[in-house]
Formats: C-alpha cells, sequence, structure tokens
C-alpha cells in the first residue's frame, strides 16, 4: 500500500493538500508518482494565477504518460516549486517533501471540508485496486 | 465489361447488394435529389492503349509551361532554385523513399538520423535552438506558430503584418477558427510593417507578432524593432524566413525571433506546379514543449553506440490528447531529405554563393528592367531576391504575351491586394544568367511600349 501521510488531505484526482496557517501547499501522492513512472516534466501556472477546485492547473508529464495537475481547492497561486523546472525527479524522489507543486491562498475556506481524509483516501485506492 | 483493375466484380456488387436488399447501386442514390445528380455519364474518353496514353498524357503536359521550359522570374514564396543532381540520386534509394517518418520509426536509423542532420541545419541556419522534423509548408508551419503562440502564452490575438504571405494568412485564419484565436492586421503601405502602426496593435492580449523577412514584396523587414516591440508587450515574435537566403541574411533567432517558420522549398525541392513543399518550424528552447510535429534526438543505446529516437513524444498528439498543441503527428520527410541532401552537397560556401547570386542579379534586374519607360519599382525599401515591378500595361496581360515567349514573367499582385493591380512581383534566383535577364528586359520594354 502506498504511502498515504496522516496530516494531509487528498483528492480523487491523486493529489494531496496540506493546511500550512492560511494557505494549502499542493503536490501528487505517493500513488500518484508510482503509476506515472520516472517524472521528466511539470508545467505549473504563474504566480499570481487563479486556480478552481478540481479543474486543471498543470500538467505531470512522465517518460510514459502525460496527466493534468487538479486544484484541490480554489484559490490564488502564491508560490511555486521552481526547482521541477530543472529537476523533476524530485516528485519521484520525495513527494510529500520537496516534490510539492504549488501554494495557494484559498478563497473558499468550506472546500477543505470537501476533500478526502488520509483513511477516505486509502479506502478509495483499496477500491481502485479490485 | 469488368474492370481488371478493380477488384470487386459485378457478381460481387449483385452478392452486396442483395445482402442488404438493394436492387441495384442507383437504389442506394434515391436520397440525393436529381439535380444535385449528374443524369449523364461522366465524358471520359474511351480507354486507350497504354503507348497512347502516355503519348496522350504528354502532349497535354506539353502544355504547361513551368520552369524547365519556360525562362522563370516567378516567386511569392516558391523559387527556380538549382537542385543539384545528387539530390535525385538519394532520394530515389528504396532505403529512403518514403514520404512520412516511418513507423517502428527507431526501426529506420537511416531515416532518423537524415532528419536529426535536417533539424540541426535547420537551427544553426535560423539562429534557433531546435527545429523539428518538418511540417507541410511554409504557410502550415504558420498556422501551427499561431497555435503555439497562443498556448504558450495564453492570449487570444495573432498580430500579422500584410507584408506576410498573403496565403499563409489565408491558412493561419482556417486554423485559429476551431479556437477562436483573433487575426489582426498591420499595413505595410511602403513595402515593409509600419511599425509604429503595430505599437497600437500589439498588447495585452497579443500572443504573437508576426513578420515576415523577405516579405511577400521581397523586401527587408527590421526584426530586431519588431522583437522589441513584441516582446515590450509580453508577446513571441514569429519571424517567416526562407531558409535558402539564410547563408546571407542574419538568423532570424539571432534578431530576437522566438519562433522562425518558412517555406524551405528553395533548398532542393523542385517548385512542382506549388507542391509537396516543406515546412520549417524552429523555436527557442524553453518552448519547445509547445511545439507541434515530430523531433528527432541522438542519444546512445545500452551498449553505447550512438542511435537516433523520436523525442519529446508526449508533446505529441497520440500521447496529450486533446491537450496537444498541434495535431500533426507526421513530417515531410522526403522533401526535408532533399533539403538535406541539399545543405550538404552545397555546403556552407555553396549555399552563401547561391544566396549572395541571387541578391546580385536580383539587383542587376531590377536596374535594368527599370530603365524601361514607364516601369519602377513599386517599394524604396530595400529588397533581397524578389520587387514588385510597377507596369504601365495589366500585368496579367503581360505576363500571357510574354509566356508565349518564353518567360513566366511574375506574379501579378492584383490577385491579393487591389491597390496593387499595376505591380508584377519578380524573383530572381542564381539560376538567371545575364543574357536571359536581359532578353526578359527586352521582351517586357516592347509588350509594355
Amino acid at each position: 500500500m502506498a504511502n498515504v501521510p496522516k496530516d494531509l488531505k487528498y483528492t480523487r484526482e491523486h493529489e494531496w493538500a496540506k493546511q500550512e496557517g492560511d494557505r494549502v501547499r499542493v503536490g501528487i501522492t505517493a500513488y500518484a508518482q508510482e503509476q506515472l513512472g520516472d517524472v521528466v516534466f511539470v508545467e505549473l501556472p504563474k504566480v499570481g494565477a487563479k486556480v478552481t477546485a478540481s479543474k486543471n492547473f498543470g500538467v505531470v508529464e512522465s517518460v510514459k504518460a502525460v496527466s493534468d495537475l487538479f486544484a484541490p481547492v480554489s484559490g490564488e497561486v502564491v508560490e511555486i516549486n521552481g526547482e521541477l523546472s530543472q529537476k523533476p525527479e524530485t516528485v519521484n524522489q520525495d513527494t510529500y517533501g520537496r516534490g510539492w507543486m504549488i501554494v495557494v491562498k484559498p478563497s473558499n475556506g468550506g472546500e477543505w471540508d470537501q476533500l478526502l481524509t488520509p483513511q477516505q483516501y486509502e479506502e478509495f485506492l483499496a477500491q481502485a485496486a479490485h | 465489361m469488368a474492370s481488371r483493375y478493380i477488384a470487386n466484380t459485378p457478381h460481387e456488387q449483385k452478392q452486396m447488394l442483395g445482402l442488404i436488399g438493394a436492387g441495384s447501386i442507383e437504389d442506394l442514390l434515391v436520397k440525393i435529389p436529381a439535380k444535385a445528380r449528374l443524369p449523364r455519364p461522366l465524358g471520359v474518353a474511351a480507354a486507350m492503349a497504354e503507348t497512347d496514353l502516355i503519348r496522350h498524357l504528354k502532349a497535354l503536359a506539353g502544355k504547361n509551361a513551368d520552369a524547365d521550359s519556360h525562362v522563370c522570374f516567378m516567386g511569392a514564396g516558391s523559387y527556380d532554385h538549382y537542385t543539384p543532381s545528387p539530390i535525385n540520386h538519394l532520394i530515389s534509394r528504396g532505403e529512403f523513399l518514403t514520404a512520412y517518418t516511418p513507423y517502428q520509426p527507431e526501426a529506420s536509423q537511416g531515416t532518423l538520423r537524415t532528419i536529426y542532420e535536417y533539424q540541426t541545419m535547420i537551427a544553426e541556419l535560423t539562429g534557433m535552438d531546435v527545429a523539428n522534423a518538418s511540417i507541410y509548408d511554409g504557410a502550415s508551419s504558420l498556422g501551427e506558430a499561431a497555435l503555439m503562440a497562443h498556448a504558450v502564452t495564453d492570449r487570444n490575438e495573432i498580430v500579422l503584418s500584410r507584408s506576410v504571405n498573403p496565403l499563409y494568412k489565408r491558412v493561419t485564419a482556417t486554423y485559429c477558427e476551431g479556437p477562436a484565436i483573433r487575426l489582426r492586421d498591420v499595413a505595410a503601405p511602403d513595402g515593409v510593417t509600419d511599425l509604429a502602426a503595430a505599437k497600437k496593435v500589439v498588447g495585452a492580449k497579443t500572443a504573437a507578432l508576426v513578420v515576415q523577412t523577405p516579405n511577400f514584396y521581397g523586401c527587408l523587414e527590421d526584426v530586431a524593432a519588431a522583437a522589441e516591440l513584441a516582446h515590450g508587450a509580453g508577446a513571441l515574435l514569429v519571424v517567416v524566413a526562407d531558409p535558402v537566403n539564410l547563408g546571407v541574411l542574419e538568423g532570424p533567432g539571432k534578431l530576437g525571433a522566438d519562433i522562425v517558420i518558412g517555406e524551405g522549398q528553395g533548398l532542393g525541392v523542385p517548385m512542382s506546379f506549388g507542391g509537396p513543399n516543406l515546412g520549417v518550424f524552429a523555436a527557442k528552447k524553453e518552448l519547445v514543449r509547445r511545439m507541434p510535429g515530430r523531433l528527432v534526438g541522438a542519444t546512445v543505446d545500452s551498449d553505447g553506440a550512438r542511435g537516433f529516437v523520436l523525442t519529446l513524444q508526449t508533446r505529441e498528439q497520440h500521447i496529450r490528447r486533446a491537450k496537444a498543441t498541434s495535431n500533426i503527428c507526421t513530417n515531410v520527410a522526403l522533401c526535408a531529405l532533399m533539403a538535406t541532401v541539399y545543405l550538404a552537397t552545397l555546403g556552407r560556401r555553396g549555399l552563401v554563393r547561391a544566396g549572395e547570386l541571387s541578391t546580385a542579379k536580383a539587383h542587376y534586374a531590377a536596374e535594368r528592367l527599370t530603365k524601361i519607360p514607364g516601369v519602377s519599382l513599386r517599394f524604396a525599401a530595400p529588397f533581397f531576391k524578389e520587387f514588385a515591378l510597377k507596369l504601365p500595361k495589366p500585368p496579367e496581360r503581360m505576363v500571357t504575351r510574354l509566356a508565349k515567349q518564353g518567360f513566366l514573367a511574375g506574379v501579378p499582385l492584383k490577385t491579393f491586394e487591389h491597390a496593387l493591380a499595376d505591380c508584377l512581383l519578380v524573383a530572381v534566383t542564381e539560376k538567371r544568367t545575364k543574357a536571359e535577364i536581359d532578353a526578359f528586359a527586352e521582351a517586357l520594354e516592347k509588350a509594355v511600349a
């Protein structure tokens, strides 16, 4: 079973979200990076861009596939992980740490509660495995 | 009578019709209104024996006026440049004779290598970091560049100078219809883009400014100034350039272009009544993931030996699906091969010489032709190998008359722009001799007298 940290929330599209004060840090889950294989390119929005919950905010490209990235919450992008343009493999190496993608300043606090809890995400993964 | 070349026989047709319950092929067509149908058989003559047929077709082909039968001063995007004889020998080899990038491309290392060499030479000539394996022609390259600029900048307007080939503009308009990209014009009243006017049109909505140099009228544009203008508004600069000129002219990439596209027909591809042509496409490295088309890269195999592969395929539609910039998943491999052989045969000095001779002869021709009473250059701007000539009589009539005397005199501009109805676009390549130019001038002088 893939690593699902207890202090994060999740989407059905395999992004993780981490509350940091009034901001939310976003990346893709260990399960997602395992499915993708070697990540070779990550396309992120610009700082200041608006993202919408469940809508695509970027693209992650591996040697075998291209996948959209979906925002867990709506809001403004206040930070992006510039390291990924030079070292996309960081996503594989440290998914929940240095492999983060964007930090969002949420515009709708209610969306946080809609996200999957670690337990719900684990159940979702278990279902997907069958 | 059954045709020996059509596989389905009358017997089989009857079987198939029987299976779907139709009495005849006519029954399948009843839904088409009678007035939309041809009430008589097609006016095709009776079958001929092969020898007769070839004789007949040769006689028909003999009515064509082409660059072999006539002295060619026609250009407007397709030029009568020298094609070295090794081109035909090499492209006719069974290993190379294919129109496309092969399926299972990595099994065709020779083909991939020629494409890699092509890309390298195009990137060097255009002054860009990366070139693709080619697109259909100059016009489709510009259409793709518009889509790419839209994808890169997330902006919705493309600003085109009026001095860009009007046919390219029409193709680009077709490309832009789907994604609803708006095309805007900038005038070129003196034969070159009015950059002061461009400054008013290029703004926060502009994805790219497009200029062509030498432009459709043959005049040289100020690419560096256009780059500054585009970049000042956060837009890309797309430059349309003819690579055969780039032995002499500076690569647009060195002057600030973000995307360089063009028609590569001049690189050893025959004019062939307008196609197949060679769409050149090159870009800056940071834009490569939005670049359309195939891309061949060099790598090493598991034994450390050098090899060639299709690379960055995740850009392409078969992987990226609807999010791909382009639906191009092929190239004009045979024409790209012609260009590769052309450039390798001429070499650096040969290409410089071809450019120098073309521009020197074009300037001689302009000088000679403007000595004819009533004939003048339409624009004062510096030109390279092509120029718009103002004639005292309707250019279409002059073209018809001179064709009878063995000259393809040029392209009347009336079709493209009514304000230039008295102008003939004349192109001169390194193939034209002084004797041909002088004879052309004499013939034109008599025609306009």
